[in-house]
């Protein structure tokens, strides 16, 4: 992109610089510290230059918009055209409590739906099991059966927006009681949008949320991407998360490279079912974390887009330029928010949105301020709302597309992001791949080294978090905190009784059984699931049975 | 050589799988010197209070980011009188409400400590408690 | 003592606690050693080392379910390193012996190694002996697994496992010097790797030149602790060990050797002990300095102090 002798003088240029210009300047006023470093502990540098990314190749590696290698975004007008889809994350208590909020944020301008659920659901347990004690509703939405699942939909218009469920152990089981409500109420299930997240590999590597051992749960998800290729096409079947590996303490790069490496093995294992990579690759997701280090984001961001398409296109053979595209949603760290004046967080919330923004993100969620301290409050989450609306409307960075190109620092942050994720990519390969990997606890050191890291150098003020370790003070919470219906939980367990008692019995044994069947072999489950959540199966039930099959797995601990 | 070694047991109870929190802290304390005994993901009461007891340990530290510490702090700290693991202190972080604190430290719980604690605070308590508790 | 009283009836707090008290060390510790001693002695003591992450803990766990089934209750002591610097240690095996919870049958204690080399505590021997006091018929130890070959175990275990992971080829003729002598029972653990066969086939070879001198050679076994595969003809090695000990009379040999060397390090200690409190820290100390900086040897340094008969210079 630079003129060689041009080069050659700046370099000259810049030397003079820093023997006049800037120790004189040094002796004045030192610099406040030794080192200025990076979220993610990488050192910054004084100044960033040409010479700072003298091999940059214009059309190689940032090209135009909309096209390979998509560094500048995947669509060529970017927000011009339309904005990202404001998607705020929702769930808690009963199914009734959780729908009266989704239809809450819809009216205040939400555009997409977004479902979390409370930890039982995502184990794969009734809420009446002894398992879920004290955790009913806490975490998000207690769904465990298809007519919980009818009530949190109800009067939703399916057809017209997309929904995204955060899930992924029972991820199938809950989006075949997704299609079936959906069914009965008379939307073809190839109507029907939206996203499970459905990312086991990240949760041995980091949210630690998993069932059954990797291999049985990979089948599971190569079976969701199959039945979504051939039956629901605007359905994204996976959301390839970096956002818990994120919070899990990891770094920027290790947050990337990971959530690439799970993303590459993810379209392994599809192609070796035998499935054309551009029948399904167009509707693999991201999901990122958008953290307190403004530049460094964007840069993984721009280099998330990058790497993904070249890898699909060399690697991976893939000729479709949609199955290029590195499409993500992204929402803000929840660790970065403070319990200490979280109104503080709101700032932080802001910055957060308009790096994710700034880097091209397809979605957002904003985390409201009070999460540090319990579930967001009804006005904690429109301030959260708002502030996306404010970034998209009121600051004019959405006027033109990848407005940060070009930036030295910009540039120089996406090279080191690509550079070390492809260095990732070799020591991964090294281990055997992403699963022997997983296994030998390698993604688990790396992200707990780098979490006492952090906190290490929070603790040594080497890393300032205001209203924690500098400009602290005793100040009360001012904020309402949110409080659950505390009969939800009975009347959750009144209508699993009900249902246990008044579905077809045969019919229920009879599709559990062919399940067992199923999955003991090597057809797709998708249809099963289906029609064992149609008979009104709950989720336990569906799950105790795949447990049965394929056992359940115990981490290798790495401490 | 003979000093009496503190040993405290770091659990992760619940089913939320956040374990960031206790491993940081894990292995804060054993740089502060103590030993520690890691229990690892999904420990019931039960589990904690029975493995606590075979360590004899002199404080037991539980990290729970579910939001169902009201529940689960109070029987541990429950199960640990009926073992008779009164001089046992017990401690807890995570996502715990302000006031939620009180209603814990009623049940037993010596502290809570919520996002933002520095370990440094964390090691400072465990020296006073123990120390006081001599 | 009425600690010791409850030990013997298997009091599950009164053996923690007293794990506790020799581990501290101390007058109180030697008179409950004392009181305990004469009634241990009947359980079969299985040590098990082998590299970091071959899956040492897994396999204990394994085991002991194995013996639990079969009724016979299990003790396990699990040693882990202490950090050199602070003192501190981060004690995990417990998280892979989670299966284990909930049966009374079996009690787990996490020790760290204080300092020690060799793979155990200086107290793992006196722990052992109130797990074998309380009445459990298996004892199993789980070492360090620093990497080093941690020979001390053999001191304190009737029988030893050495457990291997696939995939150490050529190596394994030059890591297993110390191990070959140690190895009752060879394990290739994580037989669902690549190379298993020539790891088997390698450490065959190499006990067939070895054998000669006794009439136990160690049997390779496989195993994949992770789903408890192999574990049985695991348990029957262990058992076949335990018999052969007993037939052959070997038992009392090992017994006695153990004892002379349990005595021989309890002597050592007191000795040294009783002289540093001679000499005074100080004085100790101040040599070490002189030492350090090359200003005496530390054969004349040493001549020098032992010959020192009160405290101070
Ligand atoms: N594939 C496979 N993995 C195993 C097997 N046995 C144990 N592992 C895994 O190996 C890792 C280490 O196992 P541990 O039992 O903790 O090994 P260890 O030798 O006790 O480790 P240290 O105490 O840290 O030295 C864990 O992730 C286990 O799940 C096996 O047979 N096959
Ligand atoms: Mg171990």
């Amino acid at each position: 992109m630079f003129d060689k002798e041009k080069l050659a003088e700046l370099r000259k240029r810049h030397e003079k610089w820093v023997d006049g210009t800037l120790q004189k300047s040094l002796e004045r006023a030192p610099e406040r510290a030794d080192e200025f470093i990076t979220v993610s502990s990488t050192p910054v540098r004084r100044l960033y230059t040409p010479l700072d990314v003298a091999d940059l190749d214009y059309p190689e590696d940032l090209g135009l918009p909309g096209e390979y290698p998509f560094t500048r975004g995947v669509h060529p007008t970017m927000y011009r055209s339309r904005l990202w889809t404001m998607r705020m994350f929702a769930g808690f208590g009963t199914a009734e409590e959780t729908n009266a909020r989704f239809k809450y944020l819809l009216e205040h301008g939400e555009t997409g739906l977004s479902t979390a659920f409370d930890l039982p659901t995502l184990y794969g347990y009734d809420s009446d099991a002894p398992e879920a004690e004290g955790e009913f509703g806490v975490c998000g939405v207690a769904i465990s059966s298809l007519r919980d699942m009818e009530v949190l939909l109800d009067g939703l218009p399916l057809d017209r927006i997309t929904t995204s469920m955060t899930i992924n152990s029972p991820a199938a089981v809950i989006w075949a009681m997704y299609i079936v409500a959906a069914e009965k109420r008379g939307i073809p299930r190839a109507k029907l949008g939206g996203t499970i997240q459905n990312d086991i590999l990240k949760e041995y590597i980091a949210q630690k949320e998993f069932i059954f051992p990797p291999e049985p749960s990979m089948r599971l998800v190569v079976d969701t991407i199959e039945f979504g290729t051939q039956e629901m096409p605007r359905w994204n079947t996976i959301s390839i998360s970096g956002y818990h590996i994120r919070e899990a303490g990891s770094t920027a790069a290790q947050e990337l490279a990971f959530t690439l490496s799970d993303g590459f093995e993810y379209v392994r294992w599809a192609i070796d079912r035998g499935l054309d990579v551009d029948a399904f690759a167009p509707r693999l997701s991201f999901f990122f974390n958008a953290h307190n280090d403004f530049f460094e984001e964007i840069g993984k961001y721009r280099a998330a887009r990058r790497i993904w398409a070249r890898e699909m296109r060399e690697t991976f053979g893939a000729k479709n330029p949609r199955s290029w595209w590195m499409r993500f949603h992204s929402q803000t760290a929840g660790v970065s928010l403070t319990a200490q004046q979280p109104e503080n967080n709101i700032a932080r919330v802001a910055i957060q949105a308009l790096a994710a923004v700034l880097g091209g993100t397809q979605s957002l969620h904003t985390n409201s301020m009070d999460e540090a301290l319990a579930l967001p409050s009804e006005t904690a989450a429109r301030i959260a709302l708002r502030t996306q609306q404010i970034i998209a409307l009121e600051t004019g960075v959405t006027n033109t597309v990848d407005p940060l190109a070009g930036s030295f620092f910009v540039e120089a942050e996406t090279d080191r992001m690509e550079a070390e994720s492809r260095e990732y990519f070799h020591r991964i390969a090294d281990l055997g791949g992403v699963l022997p990997a997983i296994e030998q606890g390698f993604f688990q050191l790396e992200i707990a080294d780098a979490a006492s890291r952090y906190q290490w150098e929070i603790d040594q003020k080497k890393r300032i978090v205001v209203g924690v370790n500098e400009y602290s003070g005793e100040e009360k919470i001012g904020i309402p905190i949110l409080k659950m219906d505390q009969q939800g939980y009975d009347r959750q367990v009144a209508r699993l009784r009900e249902i246990r008692r008044t579905r077809d019995h045969r019919a229920v044994s009879a599709r559990l059984s062919d399940l067992r069947q199923a999955a003991a072999g090597d057809a797709n489950l998708m249809p099963f699931l289906i029609e064992a959540v149609r008979e009104y199966a709950t989720l336990q039930e569906i799950m105790d049975v795949l447990r049965e099959v394929w056992g359940e797995y115990r981490e290798p601990v790495i401490v | 050589m003979s000093a009496r070694k503190v040993r405290i047991l770091i659990a992760k109870p619940g089913l939320d799988g956040h374990d960031r929190g206790a491993k940081v802290v894990a292995r804060a304390l054993r740089d502060a010197g103590y030993e520690v005994i890691y229990t690892g993901l999904r420990q019931t009461p039960e589990m904690i209070v029975e493995a606590a007891l075979q360590e004899d340990v002199d404080a037991i530290g539980l990290s729970l980011l579910s939001g169902a510490h009201l529940t689960i702090f109070p029987r541990v700290a429950a199960l640990m009188k009926e073992q008779g693991l009164d001089d046992v202190m017990l401690f807890g972080g995570g996502i715990i409400p302000e006031d939620d604190a009180p209603a814990l430290k009623q049940a037993g719980v010596a502290n809570v400590f919520g996002p933002g604690t520095s370990t440094q605070d964390i090691i400072t308590f465990v020296e006073q408690e123990m120390a006081r508790r001599k | 003592m009425e600690l010791t009283e409850r030990i013997l009836k298997a009091d599950r707090r009164a053996l923690a606690r007293a794990i506790s008290l020799v581990e501290n060390d101390g007058e109180q510790a030697q008179k409950l050693l004392q009181e305990v001693y004469p009634h241990a002695g009947q359980a079969h003591i299985i040590g098990i080392t082998g590299p970091p992450g071959s899956g040492k803990s897994t396999l204990v766990s394994q085991i002991a379910r194995q013996y639990r089934q079969q009724g016979r209750t299990v003790g396990i002591v699990a040693v882990d390193p202490s950090s050199p610097f602070t003192g501190g240690a981060l004690l995990g095996d417990r998280v892979r012996m989670r299966d284990l919870a909930g049966d009374r049958g079996v009690f787990v204690r996490s020790m760290a190694s204080r300092g020690s080399m060799g793979g155990l505590a200086r107290a793992t021997g006196d722990a052992v002996t109130l797990l074998d006091a309380a009445g459990f018929d298996l004892v199993l130890i789980e070492t360090v697994g620093a990497g080093q070959v941690e020979v001390d175990i053999a001191r304190e275990a009737h029988t030893t496992l050495v457990v291997e992971v696939p995939g150490l080829g050529d190596e394994v003729q030059a890591i297993k010097a110390g191990l070959m002598e140690i190895a009752d029972v060879f394990v290739v653990n994580k037989a669902d790797h690549a190379g298993v066969d020539q790891t088997v086939r390698a450490l065959t070879i190499m006990l067939d030149m070895n054998s000669a001198a006794c009439s136990w050679t160690p049997p390779v076994i496989k195993t994949i602790a992770l789903h408890g595969e192999g574990v049985a003809d695991l348990i029957e090695a262990v058992d076949d060990h335990w018999a052969y000990l007993v037939r052959e009379n070997a038992l009392q040999d090992q017994q006695r050797i153990h004892a002379q060397n349990r005595l021989t390090r309890v002597m050592r200690r007191r000795l040294f002990d009783e002289l540093l409190a001679k000499i005074g820290p100080e004085r100790f100390e101040e040599t070490v300095m002189q030492v350090a900086t090359h200003k005496i040897d530390p054969y004349s340094a040493a001549a020098r102090l032992m010959n020192s008969k009160t405290q101070g210079s």
